[in-house]
Order: structure tokens, then C-alpha cells, then sequence
């Protein structure tokens, strides 16, 4: 299942790209479009896990592409050898994980490719795409068995 | 710590090295550039510069114009003073970056050696590769000489840079006709042109790993609109900075530069308005035309072509009867592009001057004194008669029947 703290306590995801609101006029907009991308001082930053990071407003990471999605991976960690290869892989460094154990799905900037599922080892799949709107209980609790052999 | 360069007083140089003078004084600390004719010898001089020592800095190789102007925007992100040089064909491949250039605010000097545009291949001078900047976002000065050459790459450096300004700059000079023409060029001492330039000092830099940031984000309907609107009033409000910058210069050397120059104005009935070497024949005529028959000639110059001087173009001729806008850039289909911006400007003064376009000089064809005299004679004509008498766009110099296009509906 999900680390859901770890989702819960960072500012990752919070806002829409296509919302609409929080739009300034010309005279607020940075000059020549160039985004900070932390608040702050940013010098020591790369020594910080991402949810410890103060990530500005104009960084990718506190916003959302989760609409652009339409099948999600899902991510079932009883399956799972942490061999890593979902995360070197994804497009969109949209697979958490810590100290090489895989934790789950940043569903606010992953958009389906499914790349990951397609380059899981393990047998059943450790990810398998599902329809965005299936619930995560439903599709754990339909996970296929483990292929034999002579089924290949 | 650079070579001391030996400097005259008064050097004998033609614009490209007069150009290239300027890039060592200003001590720039990048050049990439893939060098074409006319321009070759201002990078070329900067590579050479590098090489013995008489600055500290990069001359990057390239494999086209695209890949040096992008060159130029990396060191320039990066935090570095950034200058090049092109012409022409090199100009048009260009162009895609320039505005990325303009758009990302990033002070760049580009020493454009104006040259026409093929096809026909040709490798003389026209405005045809300055017209095609006119709408990328920079600030484009024009030098009629060698001297204004070095003196505007100096000003373009300290204008660009400025911190309420950040814009790029193109200084323009004519190929072959500036570029190539040896003429007396007074020099600052470098330490006079360093200190007139001033260090470099980096806006958002990305060597800055305290405060990393994102050049060329991407904008859609929501947000594109708003970020050039920024940059159109950046250009706009760089003329006060530049009129500034020109003060300095000119208390420095004594040499005045305005945004638009004026010669015998100040009672002129008729006016050419010109861009680059065709001014200083354009005066000569209207001085002769003077002592020669009274008629009341006088020559506009556009100084900074961008941001246009629409205020200051109309201040120049509002008073004047007549007035011949002259285009060296193959209208394609309309009329010049300068005649229809001066036109607009002068269509806003309660006298409204008759206005006259005349398509000249393109792929280096000479622009004669005897020409621009007969030119003033004509604009005397039509004010004689109260309306233009001819056809509004002719073509000067051409040969073959008479080329000419629409008449007016006033008179």
C-alpha cells in the first residue's frame, strides 16, 4: 500500500496546472519567465528528502498532472523484490522510494505510461495498470496468481 | 590578468574592427559564433584576442548560427557577458533564437553586419537581415560609421545590462560599406571603456546554486500573453536608459548620440529619412541642395531602431512638409516597413507631412548624393503642389521602366 504520510506531510501535488485561479496580471509575472525553484536559500537543499524541501510554487513538484491520466499503475509491495528497475525507468520520477525500498505511486505526476509495469521482473507483475477509476482495495484483491511454468 | 593592448589616440580601423575593439575593452567573456562574411573579422578578431592573451575569456566553435546564438544564451544564463557577430543568411538562421534570446532577458550583444538576404545570393549591404529583427524583442541601435560602431557596442553593453532594462541589443553597421571602409576611430583607453561598460552583474544566474532556476519555461493561453506584454513595456521603458547611457558617453567623449538624430531640421520643408550609411550621403546632399538652390532639405536618422522612436520621430519632422522614408529591405509585397512605421507616427501630428517611400540600394546597389538630391527636389515638388505627385512607393536606382505603386487620394 501506499506510505501515506510520507504523501501526506510534503506540499507535493497541491495545486492544478489548468485550475485557472491564482492567475497575476503582467506586472506580477517573473521577469523573462525564469521560475525559482525553491524558496530560500537552496544551497545545502540537495541534502534534503523532497518532503523536506521548500519547493516554490513555480516547481513541477506542487503541482498536479493527475487528470492527464487514464489507467494508473498499481503497486503491490507483497509481489515486490525492490529490484528497483520501476524507478530508474519512470519518465516522470514518479516512483517513491527509500534506501531501495519501493514505496509506491506519486500519483499526482504520474501519467500512465506505464512503463513501469511493462519492465517489472517479478511473476505476478509487482505493478499492473488499472482503469483510474478502480480503487486500490478492489484492484489488489483481484492480483493474478503467480504464472507456472508451462503455461509460457 | 589580460595583455595590455597598445592603443593610439587615433587608430585607423574599419567598423568590424572598431566592432571587435569594443567586445575586447568590454572585456566579454563568451563569444560563440560561426562566422560569415561580412562580419567574420569582429569574431575572428575576438578569437584572436583570447589567443594572445589580451582577454579572459571563451571563443566557442559552433556548427551554424542557431547553435551560436544558443551558445550565447547558455553563457549568458550561466552569468557571463556575451557578445557575437553576424550578417545576413547567418542572421535568418538565427532568428528562432533571438527571440528566445529577448524573451529569457538575457543582455546580449549581437554586432549584426547588415547584408542582403538571398535569393539572389548576394553579400553586400541591405537592411533586409535587420528588418527581419525588427520584431524579436531586442534593442536595435545603428551605426553609420566606424566610430559609432565602437561607440554603440560600448553603450549596447551598459544599456542591455542594465537591471531595469535586460534585454538584448543588436548594434547594426553596414557590410562592406562600414564594415570594411578604414576610417579615423577615436578609442577610449581600456580602463576608460571598462569603466564606462562596468562588471558585469548576473540577474538569475544558473551558476547561482543557492537559487536554482528555470529558463525557457513553457506558457500557454493563460500565462504567454501576460510575460510579453512584460517584455513589449521592458522595451518601451528602455528609452529613458538609453538616453541616459548616451549622456554618460557623451560627457566621457564628447561624441552625442540621440535615439533619433536630426540634421538641418530645424527649418527643413523637405526631410529624407534613413537608416545607416545612407544618412551621412543624405546630409551631404541636403547641404549642397542648401547653397545650391534654397530648397530647405534636412535628414532624419534613426539612431534606435528598436524601441522605435515613434515621439521622438514626430518631434523630428511634424513641422516639415514632406518627407521621403527611405527602405533598403525588399518590402515583399507592401510598403517599406520603416515608411508605414514613420508614416503612423506623423499621421498623429496635427499638420500631417505628405509621406513618400522609396525602396533603394538593395543588395548593395550605391546610394548616390546626386540621388538624394533629386529625391529632396521631388519632395519639394509635391509640397509645391500640396499633395504627392507621384507614386507613393517608388523605387530608387533600379533599372528598367518606371516601378512604382498606389497614389494618393489627398489633392
Amino acid at each position: 500500500m501506499q506510505d501515506l504520510n510520507l504523501l501526506a506531510n510534503d506540499n507535493r501535488g497541491q495545486s492544478q496546472l489548468e485550475n485557472g485561479s491564482g492567475l497575476v496580471g503582467w506586472e506580477e509575472v517573473t521577469q523573462g519567465s525564469i521560475l525559482p525553484s525553491f524558496v530560500g536559500d537552496a544551497t545545502e537543499i540537495v541534502h534534503h528528502k523532497s518532503e523536506e524541501r521548500t519547493y516554490s510554487n513555480f516547481n513541477s513538484y506542487t503541482a498536479t498532472v493527475a487528470s492527464w491520466r487514464v489507467e494508473k499503475p498499481v503497486f503491490n509491495i507483497d509481489v515486490c523484490i525492490d529490484c528497483q528497475n520501476c524507478w530508474v525507468w519512470c519518465p516522470d520520477t514518479s516512483i517513491l522510494s527509500r534506501d531501495k525500498q519501493m514505496l509506491g505511486i506519486d500519483y499526482d505526476h504520474c501519467k500512465g505510461c506505464a512503463v513501469c509495469a511493462e519492465v517489472c521482473p517479478t511473476n505476478p507483475k509487482s505493478l499492473i495498470m488499472f482503469s483510474e477509476q478502480t480503487a486500490l482495495e478492489e484492484a489488489l484483491a483481484s492480483w493474478p496468481e503467480k504464472k507456472k511454468k508451462e503455461e509460457k | 590578468m589580460a595583455e595590455k593592448y597598445d592603443l593610439q589616440e587615433r587608430e585607423v580601423w574599419d567598423g568590424n574592427f572598431a566592432a571587435s575593439q569594443a567586445l575586447r575593452q568590454a572585456q566579454v567573456d563568451v563569444v560563440a559564433a560561426y562566422p560569415i562574411t561580412p562580419s567574420t573579422p569582429i569574431v575572428e578578431s575576438y578569437g584572436s584576442y583570447v589567443a594572445n592573451g589580451y582577454i579572459d575569456g571563451e571563443f566557442v566553435m559552433v556548427e551554424s548560427e542557431h547553435a551560436a546564438m544558443s551558445g550565447c544564451i547558455g553563457a549568458s544564463a550561466a552569468g557571463g557577458r556575451v557578445s557575437t557577430a553576424t550578417s545576413s543568411q547567418g542572421f535568418a538562421l538565427m532568428a528562432e533564437v533571438l527571440y528566445q534570446a529577448s524573451g529569457m532577458r538575457l543582455p546580449i550583444v549581437l554586432n549584426v553586419v547588415n547584408r542582403a538576404l538571398a535569393s539572389p545570393l548576394n553579400v553586400r549591404g541591405d537592411h533586409a537581415d535587420m528588418y527581419l529583427g525588427r520584431d524579436s524583442g531586442w534593442i536595435q541601435f545603428g551605426a553609420f560609421n566606424a566610430q559609432e560602431a565602437y561607440d554603440l557596442a560600448l553603450c549596447a553593453f551598459k544599456v542591455g545590462e542594465n537591471h531595469d532594462v535586460r534585454l538584448p541589443v543588436m548594434v547594426h553597421q553596414d557590410g562592406f560599406i562600414t564594415s570594411h571602409t578604414a576610417q579615423n576611430v577615436y578609442p577610449l583607453t581600456d580602463e576608460a571603456a571598462y569603466n564606462f561598460v562596468g562588471d558585469f552583474k548576473a540577474v538569475d544566474d544558473m551558476l547561482d546554486f543557492s537559487r536554482p532556476v528555470t529558463y525557457g519555461a513553457q506558457t500557454e493561453e493563460d500565462w504567454h500573453f501576460e510575460h510579453k506584454a512584460k517584455q513589449h513595456k521592458a522595451l518601451m521603458d528602455s528609452r529613458p536608459v538609453i538616453d541616459e547611457v548616451f549622456a554618460k558617453f557623451k560627457k566621457l567623449t564628447g561624441r552625442e548620440y540621440k535615439r533619433v538624430e536630426s540634421y538641418n531640421m530645424e527649418d527643413a520643408d523637405v526631410a529624407i529619412v534613413a537608416l545607416g550609411t545612407t544618412v551621412e550621403t543624405a546630409i551631404v546632399a541636403a547641404e549642397q541642395l542648401r547653397k545650391e538652390t534654397g530648397i530647405k532639405a534636412g535628414v532624419v536618422a534613426i539612431r534606435c531602431f528598436r524601441p522605435f522612436p515613434f515621439d521622438e520621430v514626430r518631434n523630428a519632422l511634424e513641422n516639415t512638409k514632406c518627407v521621403a522614408v527611405t527602405d533598403r529591405s525588399s518590402p515583399g509585397g507592401a510598403m517599406g516597413a520603416f515608411y508605414n512605421e514613420v508614416s503612423a507616427a506623423l499621421y498623429t501630428t496635427e499638420k500631417r507631412p505628405l509621406v513618400t517611400n522609396f525602396i533603394y540600394g538593395l543588395g548593395g546597389r550605391d546610394f548616390s548624393i546626386d540621388e538624394a538630391k533629386r529625391i529632396f527636389k521631388e519632395q519639394q515638388a509635391h509640397a509645391d503642389a500640396g499633395h504627392i505627385t507621384t507614386d507613393i512607393q517608388q523605387f530608387s536606382g533600379l533599372r528598367g521602366p518606371h516601378l512604382g505603386f498606389f497614389q494618393t487620394k489627398r489633392g
